[in-house]
């Protein structure tokens, strides 16, 4: 019964905490860059995911996880970093603030008609983001539920604890999802450019076989890290710019 | 053809961005860490550091240009 009991929480637990590193994705994708293809991205992840685990089964343990780590991490990295950087020089006032909605909306204008379309039209950034935090946090959890339910022989109990922890977590995404819409959008870009380039530098670490002193609880050194660089920078490029400003301009 | 070109253009933006050293920067520093963890020698702290380096001095070079 308590080996039940224990079996049930530390699946909960492990499998809670991979969901919200995936939340913490989608999350700050769908709200900066819309809903539409992240989401399409996240059903295919979860579809990618199904097939490979019933393929698969027990043998998931056997996937070179820290590849997989190592590709999702750069990319992610990479992709963080370049949010990071435009917020940093919009938020310091090197970059117009609302350059990329004017892009789009010229885009849209020499489209003509095409308002629509442009609607419709997939945005593959959000896609791949959401799809890559999905696939790998969902292929952790697979690893979660079989390392604790196959070695306990109680692999039904396992995959209840892991729906449950996504079941849960998922509800709490709905709830924060609209105050996330109000915040400012410069702000919540560099909000995501610091969390995507932290996942990134944790999971990317690790897959170069990084281990991070206290383990998982590390991740939260890493964004404070990386969000106190920011905005150093963010406040550094400001005093710069306003020392460069003729003093008329100023006045 | 113009499919495969989008595919590609399309990655290559994803990767690279508005700043390829940024890129390269990342790449050197991901082969030192595995290097270093590959020699017994604990590298956690570098890919942070080098992300840090990475970011100031492309935001610093983007502003030193537009000034």
């Amino acid at each position: 019964m308590s080996s039940n009991v224990l079996t049930f929480l530390a699946t909960f637990i492990a499998s809670a905490v991979e969901a919200v590193e995936a939340l913490t994705i989608v999350l700050a994708v769908g709200v900066v860059r819309g809903w539409r293809s992240t989401l399409i991205g996240v059903g295919v992840a979860s579809l990618v995911l199904a097939m490979i685990v019933a393929a698969l089964g027990p043998a998931l343990q056997h996937i070179p996880i820290g590849t997989l780590r190592f590709v999702v991490g750069a990319l992610l990295l990479a992709f963080g970093l370049q949010w990071l950087r435009k917020a940093i020089l919009r938020a310091s006032g090197y970059k117009p603030l609302h350059d990329e909605a004017e892009a789009f909306s010229r885009e849209r204008e020499q489209a003509g008609s095409a308002a629509v379309a442009g609607s419709a039209r997939m945005d593959w950034y959000s896609f791949t983001v959401a799809f890559k935090g999905v696939l790998l946090e969902g292929l952790e959890v697979a690893f979660i539920v079989v390392s604790f339910g196959a070695t306990q022989g109680r692999l039904g109990l396992a995959v209840a604890a892991a729906v449950a922890a996504g079941v849960l977590v998922v509800v709490a995404g709905l709830v924060v999802r609209g105050p996330l819409e109000r915040v400012p959008e410069n702000t919540l870009k560099f909000a995501v450019g610091v969390m995507l380039s932290s996942f990134g530098i944790f999971w990317g670490g690790e897959g170069a076989g990084v281990e991070w002193p206290g383990g998982d609880v590390a991740i939260l050194g890493v964004v404070a890290f990386v969000g106190l660089v920011s905005f150093v920078l963010t406040r550094a490029l400001r005093r710069r710019r306003l020392a460069l400003q003729p003093a008329v301009v100023r006045g | 053809m113009s499919y495969l070109r989008s595919f590609g253009r399309f990655w290559w933006n994803f990767i690279v961005g508005d700043d390829w050293r940024v890129a390269a920067g990342l790449a050197g520093a991901f082969a030192l860490t595995w290097l270093l963890e590959d020699n017994g020698v604990a590298a956690w702290w570098l890919l942070p550091l080098a992300v840090a380096a990475l970011l100031a001095g492309s935001v610093w070079g983007e502003a030193g240009g537009s000034n």
